[in-house]
């Protein structure tokens, strides 16, 4: 039992604690501390990405409970990876968040370390209940990060996204009874072993539980018809939070590709469930986000709507349910969510250079428009999938996953249609913003340590092209753990606790 | 016993969902109560409904099944801190916003 397992949870915790208790105290220690605790998260997720590079899946038993009784922290390379691009993003989002937006507001870090408390916690959790409560520490840190800074627009989509999340609770909840009354545990690794031996009768209850758990899921990831939530939310709210919030999304896509890949275990009654369903979904999406960020007026909003257009890809992926769809799906899901986290930034900082804001409408140039240009110009490449960025081959990791597949002609039209018209959109907000209209007067270009951020996000995707070699084969290798599921179960159920164990006697 | 129990979160439901789709936030706080209160009796009754019995193994087969009654308590607590930051934030969208209309500032921006 590896303790390190734990401390993704630990550090955000105690740093957020800790920042709870100095939030009166001197913005500057604020910062040091938060900085710190992110940084060491990083260092930590760099060590736990090495450790689950070989094939073990590291298992924590929660006060040395055993599972399924217990609560079981569960390490595979899907986790240890969205720790890392987690903890990645974070520190981009913090170092941005220094220029200015952590004073708008008392507790803005307090608030930003129990968000990746709940992001980690729900990476980590190995059981449905605590998912649940991981879950919802990540939603009531995101509604105050989404609030921070005030303003009538950020409270009306605060209100909406509130209302809908604690909808989708109950539903969670709803969904969790369900499984427990047909299969009377709630660890996952137990739930796939339950589900694969069901008996006919209790078939129809279960399917109705998991079905319930995609809604829930299907929300969080901002599927359409559970989209609504999304563009305002992102669109109203500080640049870092939404950079931030670009991994949220993912979190629901994380729950649906390890709940469902662990419902299908050896063959069970729920095995192909939620593909069918997830294929239309996804391409529904792919059109929603594509045709919203096309009509989208307004920078920011565009750049919601393309984080929809990334999940409607995602699915697209996962929907195949192969090992090759998965491969590519983990490859786009990295690329995506340091792209659109660094593109919200740049739209940020473009909006504060213009009278408009970031309205794609003729007028002032941004100051500095020169390095704002050519970051707009790469993020929008990378975003699109054009070459030489990472997209082209997150995209193409896709494409060729869909060969197999009946679905061929329409996966590879909806996907290359999408991105033509991305381009367009994107091309047409650049040439608005960039080259119409009298440079700006004003000398407020952007300086080095507001650029910087953006700049370190948008870095990975050349280095994801760079090292595209290891890492397409680490989203194999991760592919391949996930599809395996009997390795997952044996792994996480035979993990033996530390100390004997009492037997029970009846009296 | 089992027909009351489902026909009341049956109820409760149908009352908490008819309370969200209201336009107003008052009414969509006191639907997501109901619908609260009816999550939680059904996690509860996942366990199957005992009477009179200890929640404890090692007394005898019939037992209650005590996992749901702590899942319930975990909800109960998380549900409670959710509504209060709910009805703050209702309180404070009547505020800013002028208007306890769900959607608040929209026709006076749309015209």
């Amino acid at each position: 039992m590896n303790h390190w397992i734990i401390l993704p949870l630990l550090l955000p915790l105690i740093t957020g604690a800790l920042l709870l208790v100095s939030a009166r105290g001197p913005l500057r220690f604020q910062r040091a501390l938060s900085l710190l605790g992110t940084g060491a998260l990083l260092l930590v997720a760099v060590y736990l990405f090495a450790l689950a590079n070989d094939d073990a899946i590291g298992v924590y038993l929660v006060s040395d409970w055993p599972g399924p009784f217990g609560i079981v922290m569960v390490l595979d390379r899907l986790s240890a990876l969205l720790l890392l691009l987690t903890a990645v993003l974070a520190l981009g989002a913090l170092l941005y968040a220094f220029q200015g937006t952590d004073r708008q507001g008392p507790v803005f870090h307090a608030l930003f370390q129990f968000q990746l408390l709940g992001i980690n916690g729900a990476f980590l959790t190995g059981d449905l209940f605590n998912l649940f409560v991981f879950f919802e520490i990540l939603l009531i840190a995101s509604y105050g990060l989404l609030l921070h800074g005030g303003g009538k627009l950020k409270t009306r989509a605060g209100l909406h996204y509130v209302v809908l999340n604690l909808t989708g609770s109950s539903l969670f909840l709803i969904a969790i009874g369900i499984l427990y009354g047909v299969t009377g545990t709630l660890n996952m690794a137990d739930l796939g072993r339950v589900a694969a031996t069901l008996s006919p009768e209790d078939v129809p209850l279960a399917a109705a539980g998991a079905m319930l758990l995609l809604v829930v899921f299907a929300l969080k990831a901002a599927i359409l018809p559970l989209h609504f939530w999304l563009p305002h939310a992102y669109g109203e709210t500080t640049a870092p939070v939404a950079a931030l919030f670009a991994i949220m999304t993912k979190v629901g896509v994380y729950a649906i590709i390890r709940m469902f890949t662990l419902f299908s275990h050896d063959g069970g009654p729920l095995t192909g469930l939620v593909e069918p369903w997830l294929l239309a979904a996804a391409l529904l999406t792919l059109a929603a986000g594509t045709f919203g960020a096309m009509a989208s007026l307004d920078l920011r909003r565009k750049i919601a709507y393309l984080v929809m257009v990334s999940i409607g890809t995602l699915l697209l992926a996962v929907s195949l349910g192969t090992q090759a769809g998965l491969t590519g799906s983990f490859f786009y899901l990295v690329h995506s969510t340091l792209v659109t986290g660094a593109f919200f930034l740049i739209a940020d900082l473009i909006a504060k250079g213009r009278q408009q804001g970031a309205m794609i409408t003729e007028g002032v140039r941004p100051a500095g428009s020169a390095p704002l240009g050519v970051l707009y110009l790469l993020a929008a490449i990378a975003a699109v999938g054009l070459p030489p960025l990472s997209g082209l081959v997150g995209k193409v990791l896709i494409l060729m996953a869909a060969q197999q597949t009946p679905w061929l002609g329409l996966i590879w039209t909806a996907l290359l249609v999408s991105g033509l018209l991305i381009l367009v959109s994107l091309a047409r907000a650049g040439s608005y913003l960039f080259w119409r209209g009298p440079v700006s007067t004003s000398d407020h270009a952007p300086s080095w340590p507001l650029l910087t951020p953006a700049i370190l996000l948008l870095s990975t995707s050349p280095l994801l092209v760079l090292f595209g070699g290891p890492m397409t084969e680490f989203a194999a290798a991760t592919a391949a753990q996930m599809l395996d599921t009997s390795a997952y179960i044996e792994a996480v159920l035979g993990q033996t606790p530390i100390s004997p164990r009492i037997p029970l006697e009846a009296p | 016993m089992e027909l009351l129990l489902a026909s009341i979160i049956g109820l409760l439901v149908a009352c908490g969902l008819y309370l969200i789709l209201r336009s107003r936030t008052f009414s969509v706080v006191l639907g997501l109560v109901l619908l609260g209160y009816a999550t939680n009796l059904f996690l509860f009754a996942s366990g199957r409904l005992a009477t009179n019995q200890p929640a404890l193994i090692g007394e005898g087969p019939p037992f209650a099944d005590p996992l749901p009654q702590a899942l319930v308590l975990t909800a109960i607590v998380i549900g409670f801190a959710m509504i209060a930051f709910v009805v703050v934030l209702a309180l404070r969208a009547r505020g800013e916003l002028g208007s306890e209309h769900v959607d608040g500032l929209d026709r006076e921006a749309d015209q």
